[in-house]
């Protein structure tokens, strides 16, 4: 059994910056963005890995922050966000979901739009099935996620050669 | 009414906050110094605490508090749930902190803890040795409801509260029916699951205020938070942050008494928010219903008869317990005019989970039985779906059951023509383990809060002197849009856009009370209240630009921050000029107004009479499934809902409430199972208790109809709970429909959808 004082020092690049922390071995990182780094953007729904409110983008991959040890994170990659806020295709998602009225309580909203830039850099162009399977790891309570895949619809069928 | 704002889908005030990633909420949220509290809970449903010892969680250091029931200045209240008349012991119930001498269910608090952080709160809790004599307690409320059955609470029944219904004479009524289908309907308890997880930070300001900023729908709680400290209500002050979804249940308290009494015995700013697993636990359910419905037709599908007796299990404490058996007494026998009807309606403690407010609320229960029994009765009839509803549903100038004629518009008929004839015809089929089937139902639910609880609600409305605006509503926003429709109620009747009008809401020291954001009750309470307020600084206004124009005022229009003559359109003022004028006549442009809804006395019996509540809204579901007849595993085809909304305000929000309520019913009617088992509840995660996700639903279409019938603004029905209704009926009577087999008891999973099949084979 792993000592819980054990910490281990790790160095991640979050949003273009480096962060360097001691994380315990059992701390994830989600912890490691929320509780450590100020990184509020991320939620924590679950912490199990069923709800999907703190995807981020870990080595160019949609993930689950809770699912990843922070340890295993040192020297690694993630974008949230807020780091993907000059992102086009991010820009592109968020006004639609906005226009579209996808936004209701808007806890699920930041993994939401991570997942769903996600579906389009992996398929430009999916079928509203194909949407609906990509964020079907993101649990929304509040909008049945019609309009939220209305949204990512609409970004998809007028840019069809973007997002590569 | 013409209008310019209202009804359109604009983007909501909170919609760019929220895709940037801005909004703090609850959790996001901390404060130099905090402490991190912890919460320990009952192992057992039902037991007597003989000892609590918390001398080495005090002892371990960092740990700054170790509280129980004896550190809680009053930890009994008969709370009124936020409401502020006096409604009668009938409809209250005690309110306790934390346990004291009785454990009523597992999960129960017992004691607190604040530390240095997350993880030193976690092992003061496993340091805490508490002494229990396990009790037997009574978890079926049929068996709590006999003779010498172990006793939940203090008192020797555990009935909670009875109600009933009388109308006609059933008996002879039955005797003249060609057909009577009777059946026992059971419905689960459900997870409100919003996925912000109950959370809040507590602080004393500087004035020894006790502050919270904490995710509920309910600031009103102040007051009960100050009772339960011993202060008077102006020394706690509520911060409602933007919620991360409520439906329900955020309504009652959930870590407000406990962050309060932490700051206030460590003088520190304290967090509190929930685990996913402790959510689960700690916070009231939807109230599972055994429903007995029995329903009696002449062969041309006239409803002659219904008789129903409906038993709610309330859990180990009352809560909202009465009121939303008072809901499911008044919707018992559904949106119909049956010309003989007797109610009958029990809620019972048990050592299960309590249950309280749920979307819904009393009204969704019964709705399955009813739209499941006159769906049967037609089948044995002989008459399509939508004829035997038309031929029996509520029309305006009807008598509802309690007696009460209902003179406005009902939008029943048209509701469910319009979504049953845009399902269109069955879909080819030539997979012979594949069944179609399609079914349809209806519903009725009110808006706004009973009426006996003589609700109000504040709104204030401010023009600034460059004309930019500002309201001013303690109106918690859950993610519907309530902050929004606000905005667009103001801006139409100022002419002025929405990016010039900026808006405060939810916090008892700074913004006017406008009572809960539960009971569908918002757009309709404050919705009006805003209404007055702006139409009062419109008033004045107006006075003042036809003076300066010299023309009348009835002509003048306010549109893009201009006041014009209608007549004469070059006869115009800015905005801001006019009210620059007004300012410097000292004629201030602000308004507080307070709207009432309609009165009425409290029940004083048994039998219920007359006015409930103050209007319903009424809507269909039209859907078609694929049942799998080897394996009963049931795929949602395809969903249409119709609902009359009266007037939307902004068309996205109204049809994103109906898609979501929708949805959140065909959980409720196929994969929510939240199990219970000897009050000990079993599904402690998402993993276990399964939501609808994106993949496992169909694009859903959804009718509105605009009768503009509503008490709301502009002639609006709240349409938030009212929105799933009438879901689970409707997929079970397709269900129905493709293979002939009555589901009678929710979720209709695939097991419980295959067995059914065999049983009628």
């Amino acid at each position: 059994m792993l000592n819980a004082k054990q910490e281990i020092a790790i160095k991640v690049l979050v949003n273009g910056a480096e962060l360097k922390s001691t994380v315990a071995a059992e701390s994830t990182l989600l912890d490691f963005l929320r509780q450590q780094s100020g990184i509020v953007d991320v939620k924590c729904g679950c912490n199990k890995g069923d709800c999907g409110t703190c995807t981020v983008v870990y080595e160019g991959q949609t993930v689950k922050s809770c699912l990843v040890l922070a340890a295993s994170a040192n020297n690694k990659e993630v974008w949230t966000l807020k780091g993907l806020e000059d992102d086009p295709l991010m820009k592109k998602l968020q006004a639609s979901f906005v226009r579209h009225g996808a936004v209701q309580c808007g806890f699920c909203i930041p993994g939401m739009l991570v997942s769903s830039r996600g579906c389009l850099m992996r398929n430009p162009q999916p079928s509203r099935s194909e949407i609906r399977e990509a964020i079907s790891g993101n649990l929304c309570r509040c909008t049945g996620y019609q309009k939220i895949v209305a949204a990512v619809w609409a970004v998809a069928t007028e840019t069809p050669n973007e997002g590569a | 009414m013409e209008t310019t704002i209202v009804g359109k889908g604009l983007p909501k005030f909170d919609a760019w906050p929220k895709v940037k990633g801005n909004i703090i909420y609850a959790d996001d949220y901390s404060l130099p110094g905090m402490l991190y509290a912890k919460v320990l809970r009952s192992k057992y449903p039902a037991a007597n605490i003989l000892a609590i010892d918390t001398a080495r969680a005090q002892a371990l250091p960092g740990v700054h508090a170790v509280l129980t029931s004896a550190d809680v200045p009053r930890n009994n209240l008969r709370a009124k749930f936020g409401q502020s008349t006096d409604i009668g012991a009938q409809f209250e119930g005690l309110y306790r902190v934390l346990a004291e001498k009785k454990v009523r269910f597992a999960g129960e608090a017992i004691a607190l803890v604040a530390a240095d952080t997350e993880k030193l709160a976690e092992a003061a809790l496993e340091l805490i040795d508490v002494t229990y004599e396990q009790l037997p307690g009574v978890f079926d409320p049929v068996a709590a409801l006999e003779p010498g059955a172990y006793c939940v609470g203090d008192t020797d029944t555990n009935v909670v509260s009875r109600f009933k219904i009388r109308k006609g004479d059933v008996e002879a009524a039955f005797q003249t029916a060609d057909v009577i289908v009777e059946n026992t309907y059971r419905v689960p308890y459900s997870d409100h699951a919003y996925l912000e997880p109950e959370s809040g930070v507590a602080w004393i300001d500087e004035n020894e205020v006790i502050t919270l900023r904490v995710s509920t729908q309910v600031i009103e709680h102040f007051r009960t938070i100050a009772e339960v400290l011993g202060l008077p209500h102006n020394r706690v002050r509520v911060i409602g942050t933007w919620v991360g979804g409520g439906f329900g249940g955020k309504e009652d308290i959930t870590v407000e008494s406990f962050l309060a009494l932490l700051t206030w015995k460590t003088r520190r700013p304290v967090k509190l928010t929930y685990t996913r697993e402790e959510s689960l636990v700690a916070h009231g359910k939807r109230h599972p219903f055994q429903i007995k419905h029995k329903l009696g037709a002449t062969k041309d599908g006239r409803l002659v008869a219904a008789e129903t007796e409906l038993i709610a299990d309330s859990g180990a404490y009352i809560y909202l317990s009465p009121w939303v058996l008072l809901y499911a007494t008044v919707n018992g026998v559904g949106p119909y005019n049956i010309p003989n009807v007797k109610i009958d309606t029990v809620a019972v403690l048990t050592n299960n989970p309590f249950s309280s407010a749920f979307r819904g609320f009393g009204a969704v229960q019964p709705n399955f039985a009813y739209e499941s029994q006159i769906d049967e009765v037609a089948r044995q009839l002989g008459i399509d779906p939508l004829t035997i509803r038309q031929k029996n549903c509520l029309q305006q100038g009807d008598e509802l059951a309690t007696g009460v004629v209902y003179d406005r518009h009902v939008g029943l008929s048209e509701a469910a023509e319009k979504a049953w004839q845009a399902l269109g015809p069955k879909r080819e089929n030539t997979d012979k383990n594949i069944k179609i089937g399609h079914g349809l139902a209806i519903g009725m639910m009110s808006y706004g809060r009973l009426t006996f609880l003589h609700d109000t609600s504040r709104s204030y409305v401010k023009i600034e002197l460059d004309g930019s605006v500002l309201i001013r509503c303690g109106i918690p926003d859950l993610g519907a849009g309530q902050a929004q429709a606000l905005c667009q109620i103001v801006g139409e009747e100022l002419g002025v856009p929405q990016e010039r009008i900026m808006i405060y809401i939810s916090d008892t020291a700074l913004t006017p009370l406008a009572g809960t954001s539960t009971a569908t009750r918002q757009l309709y309470m404050s919705g009006n209240a805003t209404l007055k307020a702006v139409r009062e600084v419109k008033d004045r206004l107006l006075d003042k630009a036809a003076m300066l124009l010299g023309v009348e005022r009835d002509n003048l229009r306010l549109h893009n921050e201009q006041i014009y003559d209608k007549t004469a359109p070059e006869k115009q003022l800015k905005l801001q000029a006019v009210v620059g004028r007004c300012s410097a006549d000292g004629d201030e442009m602000y308004s507080e107004a307070q709207f009432n809804a309609p009165f009425t006395d409290v029940p004083i019996s048994e039998m219920i009479t007359g006015h409930t509540f103050a209007d319903f809204t009424f809507g269909a579901y039209a859907v078609a499934v694929a049942v799998d007849v080897e394996t009963g595993a049931v795929t949602l085809e395809k969903v249409v809902a119709c609902y009359d909304v009266g007037r939307s305000i902004n068309i996205l929000n109204v049809e994103g409430q109906i898609e979501g309520g929708g949805v959140t019913s065909i959980g409720y009617a196929l994969t929510e199972n939240l199990v219970v088992e000897q009050g000990c509840l079993k599904s402690h995660s998402f993993a276990e208790y399964l939501l609808p996700t994106a993949a496992d639903v169909p694009d859903i279409e959804t009718i509105l109809i605009e009768s503009g019938s509503g008490i709301g603004p502009y002639g609006a029905k709240g349409v938030g709970e009212p929105s799933g209704n009438a879901m689970a009926p409707a997929i079970t009577n397709a269900i129905c429909d493709a293979v002939g087999a009555r589901v009678t008891q929710l979720p209709a999973t695939a097991e419980r959808v295959l067995f059914t099949m065999l049983s009628q084979d």
